[in-house]
């Protein structure tokens, strides 16, 4: 029988996505999951803004409110931004760095089926009583005395979703300090693969306190302690002080690998060497060492004093350092380069002003005195809007557009992509941009109303029309997807590339390289390709590939925890619960153990395989 | 031929073995001994807070560094990723420390 | 060749749990996992600092430490510290048999180990009255101790399913892997332990 995989039915499929450990197709699944939840969160905000069209609206209310506004929040950053990255990640980082695989392939699924249900199970409480109500952040003061289970879901389902991501974590570490294919020393990563190796480690060092964090409400709200409980000498400045000592550095998890996509995408369409590579891989490792020293700058207004609150903002604004030389270095490369200007370059553009202007306004958060006057107002809305829509929500448009290509074999239609770009780019700025002054004419965050006559009605209403505008823009790119699925397949380098996932056919197959690449510089395929090469020298003789077996279980594990988690949230009500919790764990602690004692030593892809493939 | 050069290469490795094996042996000793005194200290009340809480803490610093550079190699080739990730996470925990240990209830 | 006969050589390599690929990704990937245990024990131990004088009247750090148990305590998981070293050292000569002897013993003291936690858990509890709900030193304080105490836990349950499972056969690049992650993490928990009892216990009774 060949070694190499054959073409399969519906249910085979299906079957082959569940139990599959390729990064790959792991990427395609964190796609498809973080896609439906930044839809899901995408209809959450049109509510928030239909609600804030006019002054005094009834369209949901008040309590409902709340539930979109923390819904809204915590599944675009935790569920949608997270995973969209973490599945571009899996694509193209050990493409990037020449590997055959992730460092560990089941860890991998595991990570994601964790997500994934811990996404669902967040999802479900809209049904079950009641969405969590609290705000994204969820502060220990409301969260406590919460009446409905919306928290404990909160709770429960960010815990499953937060394991996941530190196994992503954890596995692209091991990655890239094992597996890059020879010649590719560190300081011949591409960005994208650096700055995803530095998010790794943001991963790693951030996650365990918020875990902490959420098992310190979990106890609260389900056993009885009194970690937040002022009555018996708890402290809820806790709660603030681990979610933001996790949460800043969340905010660069989620901006620092859009910085390496977006280096990646300058330098390939200016077709010329990223301008100041060094200068930019110390950039990001400097953002993500500053990015954990700032996490006060939240909590300005908590009453820390004023040195504590100086030494904040000095470190807060210090990190606008390194981000301009970032900014400068993108100029530079496009300066004196043949830019071509497509929708994955368009992305690009449009992230530079956008993305400063959130910087600058960053800055102004950050100056603590100023901060007491902006503190809750939409200014602070319009603020991590344009940080992270500007920034992030561009970056995985331009990383999409740009990989697509190498992730389904299929290049998106250009007139499409480019009528998403402008009119996401014009509804994001109407959006956002007039509620910078919202926020300065005293608008608070997150109110259910308005009132009538206090010059906020045509502000709001602009800012509404702006959420549609982006929503036809996401729907214009879901059409893109559709209609491009039944084009022609796209050539294994349609950008004229310069990295290695470039070296290899669009989609690879599933053993990635045949032999693995031999790098001889930074930009490996350009310097093969300026040398009259064209194609990658290969490192190694032809041979067998030792390839890991694919397994349900990682999928088995998640569904355990994530029935146990329904048992955790209930048994407060009624301690039958207790069955649920327990049976899920123990079949969760069943799969792990049969995961210990089958071995599973991987199989062979044999080499006459190989070559019969080549032919 | 090659059967007595690999056992030459064996009896090489064994010894550096046992070599490894004194100094975490040493390395242990030292640990209980810091143990013994740390718990001595508190147990006789023979020092001030002021000076015997700093103490305290720097004797479990040192038996720590035995354990990691000792017990679990971290002074050995190959284990600059891990040093370097090891100290990222203390730096990170110091932060924390501070956060909760010192602002907290100002 | 098969995948079997790669894992079981003729003579074993200098360091089997780093001679294959996998193997090194695992030895790095668990020193990765403890960089961020650093932070969650850090977070824990932050919130045991902020929240220790908290006793809402209960009892203190001074009224309830027992230092005699403590210092059993340590010297225990110390003592398994050591024993795993042994088995490591036993591992890297490739004599199974002593390095299977010596996980054993580390087994048996991490089980006194965990025995005398449960004693003064149930001391506290029943003697004193002092639970995870009484005061949020309470639940410091058994957040705390009992993050560690399950890691304990976790970590005999893996050892003794990693003795279970390679029981009938010898050393192969395939376990020594395991073998070698678990000996690595175990240090670590008696990493946490020394600050526990120095930050927890001493400094709790001090002066």
């Amino acid at each position: 029988m060949s070694t190499v995989a054959q073409k399969r039915g519906l249910g085979a499929t299906l079957w082959e996505y569940l139990t599959t450990i390729d990064h790959k197709k792991i990427a395609h699944l964190y796609l498809i999951g973080g896609g439906l939840f930044f839809i899901l969160g995408g209809l959450e905000a049109v509510i928030i803004r239909i609600q804030l069209i006019k002054p005094e609206n009834d369209f949901i209310s008040a309590g409902l409110y709340n539930e979109m506004i923390t819904m809204h929040g915590t599944t675009m950053i935790f569920l949608a931004a997270m995973p969209i990255i973490l599945g571009i990640m899996n694509a193209v980082l050990p493409l990037q760095i020449g590997a055959r695989d992730v460092a560990f392939p089941f860890l991998n699924s595991l990570g994601f089926w964790l997500f994934m249900f811990g996404g669902i199970l967040l999802n479900t409480s809209w049904f079950l009583g009641g969405a969590p109500d609290g705000g994204w952040t969820s502060y220990a003061s409301f969260a406590l005395t919460s009446p409905t289970h919306g928290i404990d879901f909160y709770v429960m389902g960010l815990q499953l979703a937060g394991a996941g991501t530190l196994m992503g974590g954890i596995n692209f570490l091991a990655t890239v300090v094992n597996m890059r294919a020879p010649g590719m020393t560190y300081m011949r990563m591409p960005l994208f693969t650096w700055a995803s190796f530095i998010t790794s480690v943001l991963i790693l060092f951030a996650f365990p306190a918020f875990t902490v964090a959420l098992f310190l409400l979990m106890f609260d709200r389900m056993f009885g302690t009194a970690f937040f409980d002022v009555a018996l000498g708890g402290n809820t400045v806790i709660w603030q002080h681990l979610f933001w000592i996790f949460g800043h550095p969340e905010v660069y998890i989620l901006i620092l690998p859009i910085f390496g996509l977006f280096s990646d995408i300058f330098s390939t369409f200016s077709r010329k060497r990223l301008f100041g590579y060094t200068a930019m891989v110390f950039a990001t490792m400097l953002i993500a060492f500053l990015g954990f020293m700032v996490w006060a700058h939240h909590m300005f207004t908590v009453g820390l004093g004023p040195v504590a609150n100086s030494i904040f903002a000095i470190g807060t604004m210090a990190i606008a350092v390194p981000t301009g030389i970032k900014i400068f270095n993108w100029l530079a490369t496009m300066w004196g380069g043949s830019v071509k200007i497509n929708s994955a370059m368009l992305w690009a553009l449009g992230f530079i002003p956008s993305f400063t202007i959130g910087g600058m306004t960053g800055v102004m958060l950050g100056s603590a005195v100023a901060d007491f006057q902006y503190h809750d107002t939409y200014f602070v809305v319009a603020h991590f809007h344009y940080v992270i829509v500007g920034g992030t929500v561009f970056g995985i448009f331009a990383g999409l557009h740009y990989w697509w290509p190498k992730m389904f074999g299929r290049i998106l239609h250009e007139g499409l992509g480019k009528l998403t770009f402008w009119t996401f780019f014009i509804g994001f700025h109407l959006t956002f941009f007039i509620q910078h002054f919202l926020g300065l004419m005293g608008m608070p965050r997150r109110y259910w109303v308005f009132l009538k006559g206090q010059e906020l009605d045509v502000g709001n209403f602009i800012s509404t029309i702006g959420a549609f505008f982006m929503s036809f823009a996401v729907i214009v790119f879901l059409i893109n997807i559709i209609i491009t699925a039944r084009s022609e397949k796209a050539p294994a380098d349609p950008w004229d590339g310069r990295t290695l996932e470039w070296a290899i056919s669009s989609p690879p197959p599933f053993y990635n390289f045949e032999q693995l690449p031999l790098t001889r510089g930074l930009d490996p395929l350009w310097i093969e390709k300026s040398e009259g090469n064209g194609k990658m020298i290969p490192a190694e003789p032809l041979d067998d590939i030792h390839m890991p077996n694919n397994s349900i279980l990682p999928f088995l594990m998640s569904l355990g925890f994530f029935i146990a988690g329904f048992g955790f949230i209930f048994q407060t009500d009624n301690k039958l619960w207790y069955i649920v919790l327990y049976a899920g764990m123990a079949f969760a602690f069943v799969c792990m153990f049969i995961r210990s004692f089958k071995d599973d030593t991987g199989y062979f892809v044999k080499k006459e395989d190989l070559e019969r493939e080549g032919e | 031929m090659s059967e007595i050069t690999n056992n030459k290469a064996d009896t090489f490795r064994r010894e550096k073995h046992k070599e490894e094996m004194k100094k975490q042996l040493i390395s242990f000793a030292l640990m209980i001994v810091f143990t013994l005194l740390a718990f001595t200290i508190v147990a006789t009340n023979s020092l001030e807070k002021m000076f015997a809480v700093p103490l305290l803490l720097i004797m479990a610093l040192v038996q720590v560094a035995f354990q990691f550079y000792f017990f679990m190699h971290l002074k050995e080739k190959g284990h600059e990723m891990p040093a370097v990730l090891m100290y990222g996470g203390v730096w990170a925990a110091l932060l924390t420390l501070a956060a909760l240990g010192v602002i907290t209830w100002w | 060749m098969s995948h079997e006969d790669v894992l079981n050589p003729k003579s074993m390599p200098h360091e089997p749990e780093k001679a294959t690929l996998e193997g090194k990704n695992k030895f790095i990937g668990l020193w990765f996992f403890l960089g961020g245990e650093t932070v969650l024990f850090a977070s824990l131990f932050g919130t045991y600092l902020a929240l220790k004088d908290s006793t809402h009247n209960g009892p203190s750090t001074h009224d309830l430490y027992e230092l005699g148990l403590v210092f059993l305590m340590t010297i225990l998981l110390l003592t398994s510290s050591l024993t795993s070293v042994y088995a490591m050292y036993h591992m890297k000569n490739n004599d199974y048999k002593k390095m299977q002897l010596w996980l054993a013993i580390t087994a048996l003291l991490g089980i006194g180990f965990l025995a005398c936690e449960i004693y003064e858990f149930s001391h506290y509890i029943i003697g004193e009255g002092f639970t995870f709900r009484s005061s949020a030193f309470g639940s410091a304080f058994y957040a705390l101790i009992g993050f560690h105490g399950g890691h304990v836990l976790f970590g005999l349950c893996w050892l003794m399913s990693l003795m279970v499972r390679n029981a009938k056969r010898g050393l192969n690049l395939y376990n020594a892997p395991k073998f070698n992650t678990f000996s690595l993490y175990w240090h670590f928990i008696d990493v946490v332990w020394v600050f526990i009892f120095t930050v927890v216990y001493l400094m709790g009774k001090v002066g």
